[in-house]
């Protein structure tokens, strides 16, 4: 019994080392790149002093700032259109029996999640040149869109499915009509969800390249593609600056998403 | 009773049937604007690259859709293409199995903590998962440079040197980025384990390594299987990795497609290697959906 033990202590101490281990690997290339954002030198690698001017340069930096905006304008759009469209395809699934086509949609609306970012740059890029369509912030909102439907739909699904119908069929029972018993009691009830997917929807919007990178026209660049295009010319302490910005929403983003998630258990309980 | 139902009951059929079929027209209608929307931003466009897979390349480099072949889809077979879908494959599995020998232990130590404790934890699984990827691999371009961090370090204890724009600054990077992907559906089996089907193993005197081989690894087997799925088809499509850790000698699937559409410009190649990187990856995935069905 006592050996048993021992090797259950040790077994215990190997698998803590080797999760710090995990979490160093983790968080020491981040932590890195934040600390390198304060350095007072043009070199990434040598500290040479703590300084802000690379937080300074960011607002002077027209590229950057003009990224900035294409960003939040792209993410935004693309985040309420995709939440809307999004929440109907999830609430027509789980709500409605047997309608026509509900299978061939059930699949179709899958197929975005499973497939390979570059071969829906592929497409999305033939579909616009075909259609003789020019290429800017209209043609990545519209690809946004595209990739975002699919999964706040399976976000609000997921939530959707846990929830008993006949909360709703009592409020219909009550004489509430269907956009009342839609507004006052399905809306609060799966709203955890919808969060939840629009916070997705704006994580996936904002963060990518490959996609965006096919679909763009001049002067209409976001944020991760105006970053990407810089990486690949070489490693500066601006990029360091405003990455460590990029990660701290992203890192607000996940708090947001967690109090979401919080709130969500809670009103199960609660309703 | 039975009697006063009897001449309402074809009425009652009758309005019940019009309700469903107006039920069925508003689940319709509600699914109508995504739908239509899918079918011409996604659908269309699917097919589209399928027929530029079969044209042929005209002098500017926009296919010429008059005149149809196989040249591009047999171009799938060279040795440029599959030397560079070999490279792609071997690559996206190593860093498949290095996800999966670095996340068992670490998802199975999360996994057997206090409820609280467990939480936190994973919070910091978390939050790298949701951080932009992009900066998560540049993080890494600094460490693996010439003056790099990593690079000082594996100097100084004398076994690597640069590390960047080398395969295995690729694998490095891929690990990284998807190492999340694999910790949460391995901690997901993990947590939600029998553990008195190992205490039962134990009790019957199996070793641990016996009890953990027999009872506790078969029993986790959805969270590999998923963990796995999840890291191979975005290592085997990725893009963004290889084009800032890797050099030009580096070039797998996912920048090769890149470079036909934006550099080479042959769109029917490029058109045919996404085709069937999209095959494979379609595949995978139902695979992984069969597989999760027969253990649920």
């Amino acid at each position: 019994m006592s050996e048993r033990s021992t090797t259950t202590r040790l077994l215990d101490r190997w698998l803590a080392g080797h999760s710090t281990l995990v979490f160093l690997f983790f968080y020491a290339p981040l932590v890195v790149l934040v600390v390198f954002s304060f350095n007072d030198s043009r070199f990434v690698n040598r500290w040479e002093g703590f300084t802000f001017d690379w937080y300074r340069a960011i607002p002077q930096d027209a590229a950057l700032m003009n990224a900035v905006k294409n960003s939040l304008i792209i993410a935004l759009v693309s985040t309420i259109v995709s939440t809307v469209l999004g929440t109907m395809a999830a609430l027509a699934l789980e709500r409605y029996r047997r309608w026509l086509g509900k299978r061939t949609f059930d699949a179709l609306l899958y197929l975005p999640v499973i497939i390979p970012d570059v071969t829906m740059a592929v497409m999305l890029l033939i579909f616009f040149t075909q259609l003789n369509q020019s290429l800017g912030i209209t043609t990545i909102i519209l690809s946004h869109i595209a990739f975002n439907i699919s999964f706040v739909a399976i976000v609000v699904r997921a939530r959707l499915a846990n929830l008993d119908p006949l909360l709703e069929e009592a409020a219909a029972d009550l004489y509430a009509g269907r956009w009342q018993a839609f507004r006052r009691v399905t809306l609060p009830l799966i709203l955890p969800g919808v969060l939840g997917g629009a916070l997705l929807a704006l994580t996936l919007s904002l963060d990518d390249v490959v996609i965006t990178s096919f679909v763009q026209g001049p002067g209409s660049t976001p944020l991760a593609v105006e970053v990407f295009a810089r990486i690949k010319r070489g490693v500066t302490p601006i990029i360091n600056a405003i990455s460590t910005l990029m990660l701290v929403a992203s890192m607000m983003l996940v708090l947001g998403s967690l109090v979401i998630q919080r709130r969500q258990s809670g009103s199960t309980v609660g309703g | 009773m039975r009697r006063a139902a009897a001449p309402d009951a074809p009425v009652t059929a009758e309005l019940e049937h019009a309700a469903e079929r107006a039920a069925r027209w508003r689940g319709f209608r509600l699914a109508l604007p995504s739908f239509a929307y899918l079918i011409v931003l996604f659908a269309i466009p699917l097919i589209l690259v399928g027929v530029y897979s079969f044209a042929s390349r005209s002098r500017t480099g926009a296919p010429e859709l008059s005149d149809w072949n196989l040249d591009s889809v047999s171009k799938l077979v060279d040795s440029t293409v599959l030397a560079i879908a070999w490279r792609s494959t071997w690559l996206a599995l190593l860093t498949t199995v290095v996800c999966l020998l670095v996340a068992y232990p670490f998802a199975y130590y999360i996994a057997t903590r206090s409820p609280r404790i467990r939480n936190l934890l994973l919070v910091f699984v978390m939050i790298p998962f949701w951080s932009n990827f992009l900066v998560r691999t540049y993080a890494w371009k600094v460490l693996l440079g010439a003056d790099g961090l990593f690079t000082k370090v594996g100097e100084a204890l004398g076994i690597w040197g640069q590390l960047l724009f080398t395969l295995p600054a690729v694998l490095i990077g891929l690990v990284y980025g998807f190492l999340p992907f694999m910790v949460l559906p391995l901690y997901a089996a993990i947590e939600r384990l029998d553990w008195s089907l190992v205490e039962a193993a134990r009790d019957l005197y199996a070793s641990g390594w016996k009890a953990f081989r027999k009872v506790t690894l078969p029993l986790s087997r959805p969270g590999i299987i998923a963990g796995s799925i999840l890291v191979f088809i975005p290592a085997l499509g990725a893009y963004v990795t290889p084009d800032i850790l890797g050099g030009a000698k580096t070039v797998l699937l996912g920048n090769h497609i890149v470079n036909q559409f934006l550099a080479a410009r042959n769109w029917p190649l490029g058109s045919a290697v996404s085709m069937a990187i999209m095959i494979v990856m379609l595949f995978a995935t139902v695979l992984y959906f069969r597989t999760q069905a027969r253990t649920l």
